[in-house]
């Protein structure tokens, strides 16, 4: 296994343990362990049922998050792409929040709704980009996207201004992302559903190096430039509609992580994918325990430590990049 | 094993055809040169070649067949083609940029084996750039970047090379390297096809030329025949005088207005 791939699982390791550890009742690794063998021990419940599968979550999540920004910056041949850049943030924003005026029964409905909505988005951008001809353009397909989901946050707004303040605050908190209802359940549909996205995302990895040289000399170099694109596009989108639902819009992992594996390791994709898929996972687990510890008993939202921690992290690396 | 028989190309909204009626051959161990003025349809006379675009008339084909019947990496494996500009968004070491030609000599999740290995450093040896394998590509000179671009194309382990304005932008010494290296490919069987605007240095290296001209071919044969003070000056609508160097060749300076040719060049009296 290759060094950098190997330090990568071993910090995403080590955080899975700070994430198990932290908490309202802090546990050490002895208490864990013994947690996660003992069906009896009082530590188990709080171990088995909620931060192992919440862990779990951020981690895959997270992953997703990093390899979908990585898919796309080079789809668009641009390192500011991320995986809200296409519309998709807008949609599923505006699928929540309407779910959430409306008062929902179920638990679910918020979720669904979501994907439902960045789905909508995908589909309208998508629609938009191929509409002049057959060929996927990635500067309009740029373009679309941020001309959708400028139009979904514009109806977001509208529909939260309208709504009770409750729903308002609720509103917000969902944007803002969290895993706090995080469950085995959660977790097992993720899982069952990202995997396909990811699969082909790997897949795609040698073909994204020649996407990422410009079409006319992919072409040339043998790569089925419009298929490529297609695959790439449909799986990150989806697999980012699923994370949106499942726990809100978390920036900066998909924007941050790319561009750092790519200068600490390798830009070529069969090493990109993966790294930015455990750097990724390792980043929002570590960000998710912040985020519930560190202003204890408030939970932040982790969209917001992303942020706080992202932003930094990503002006060094400029700094180095223009140095 | 390049072919164009009679290639027509149109492109929606224009006026006139952006290539008419061009039929060019390229052989296994021939150098041929494209040359014409802007916009006189070089480029898009091998983005047909190449299967990018669709005649609207006429045929490309490639060793017999038709260029559109080819599966992209089927082609890559037969092709490599050197375009005309490359923007880096991302840059890679000069070695791995050169294993991107074995994308299509490579399964989607293979590895680069030794065959692979072997196969760059052969291009990176042959192109003279070896000793820059761990250099990032966006640290090279103009020439060194078009020497691994070249390259590259050789690690597709092609039977056929395209150029297109290939030592644009070029100072002298690296755009001779350049020809230099075309040369030497195609001496060493592989058909070499080159738009250029280095008429001189196109009329020393290739084997033949083809002149083109609104979309239409004005002369194709051996330098000699195509570089003519008269064709020349009504393509290109420029007064120039001809000169023989010493391998025969045709060398062509273009002439201020009014001005006289030296001794030693011919003059037909041909002017715009």
């Amino acid at each position: 296994m290759p060094r950098p791939l190997l330090l990568l699982l071993l910090a995403a390791a080590g955080a899975m343990v700070l994430g198990v550890g932290i908490g309202s009742v802090p546990l050490a690794p002895a208490e864990v362990w013994r947690g996660l063998r003992d069906a009896g021990d009082p530590a188990g419940m709080i171990v088995r049922d909620l931060r192992v599968p919440r862990v779990l979550l951020a981690f895959l999540v997270g992953g997703g998050l990093g390899i979908c920004g990585a898919a796309l910056q080079a789809l668009v041949r641009n390192p500011l792409a991320d995986p809200y850049l296409l519309g998709l943030s807008g949609g599923a924003g505006l699928g929540a929040v309407l779910a959430i005026a409306a008062r929902p029964a179920s638990a679910w409905a918020v979720p669904a709704s979501a994907f439902a909505g960045a789905v909508g988005a995908v589909a309208l951008v998508y629609r938009l980009s191929v509409v002049s001809g057959r060929r996927l353009d990635p500067r309009v397909l740029l373009l679309s996207g941020v001309v959708v989901g400028a139009f979904a946050a514009a109806v977001m707004s509208a529909v939260i201004v309208l709504s009770d303040a409750p729903q308002l605050r609720n509103a917000f908190l969902w944007l803002l992302g969290g895993f706090s209802a995080a469950s085995w359940r959660t977790l097992a549909v993720f899982a069952a559903y990202a995997i396909v996205p990811i699969g082909f995302l790997f897949y795609s990895a040698r073909s994204l190096d020649l996407l990422a040289l410009g079409d006319e000399t992919a072409f040339h170099l043998g790569a089925d430039v419009e298929r490529t694109r297609r695959l790439v596009y449909l799986s990150a989108s989806l697999l980012t509609a699923a994370s949106v639902a499942t726990c809100g819009i978390i920036g900066f992992v998909g924007l941050v992580v790319p561009h750092a594996v790519r200068r600490g390791w390798s830009p070529l994709h069969r090493a990109l994918l993966p790294g930015a898929f455990v750097a990724g996972g390792a980043f929002l687990v570590l960000a998710d325990t912040l985020a519930r510890s560190v202003l204890r008993p408030v939970e932040l939202p982790v969209g917001v430590v992303t942020a706080l921690v992202g932003v930094p992290l990503f002006a060094v690396l400029l700094r180095r990049t223009v140095a | 094993m390049l072919a164009a028989r009679d290639l027509t190309v149109r492109y929606a909204g224009a006026e006139r055809p952006a290539l008419d009626g061009v039929s060019l051959k390229v052989d296994p161990g021939e150098m041929v040169a494209v040359a014409g003025p802007n916009g006189s349809g070089k480029t898009t006379l091998l983005r047909a070649l190449l299967g990018l675009v669709a005649p609207a008339h006429g045929e490309a084909a490639v060793d017999g067949r038709p260029v559109g019947d080819w599966r992209r990496d089927e082609l890559a494996r037969a092709v490599g083609v050197v375009t005309q500009r490359e923007e880096t968004v991302f840059p890679l070491r000069v070695g791995e940029a050169v294993m991107l030609g074995r994308y299509a000599r490579l399964g989607p999740l293979a590895a680069p084996g030794p065959e692979d290995r072997a196969a760059v450093a052969d291009a990176l040896r042959r192109c003279n750039v070896a000793g820059l394998e761990a250099r990032r590509v966006d640290e090279l000179s103009g020439g060194e970047w078009q020497r691994v671009r070249v390259a590259r194309a050789l690690a597709q382990a092609p039977r056929a090379l395209v150029l297109d304005e290939p030592t644009a932008s070029l100072d002298i010494r690296h755009e001779m390297e350049l020809f230099e290296l075309i040369r030497s490919l195609a001496s060493g069987g592989l058909a070499a096809l080159v738009v250029t605007h280095q008429l001189n240095l196109a009329s020393r290296f290739a084997d033949r030329m083809l002149l083109l001209h609104e979309g239409r071919p004005v002369a194709l044969g051996r330098p000699a025949e195509v570089l003519t003070q008269d064709a020349l000056t009504r393509v290109f609508r420029w007064p120039v005088a001809i000169a023989a160097w010493s391998d025969g060749s045709p060398q062509v300076v273009p002439l201020r207005p009014g001005e006289a040719p030296a001794p030693g060049f011919s003059d037909t009296g041909a002017r715009p």
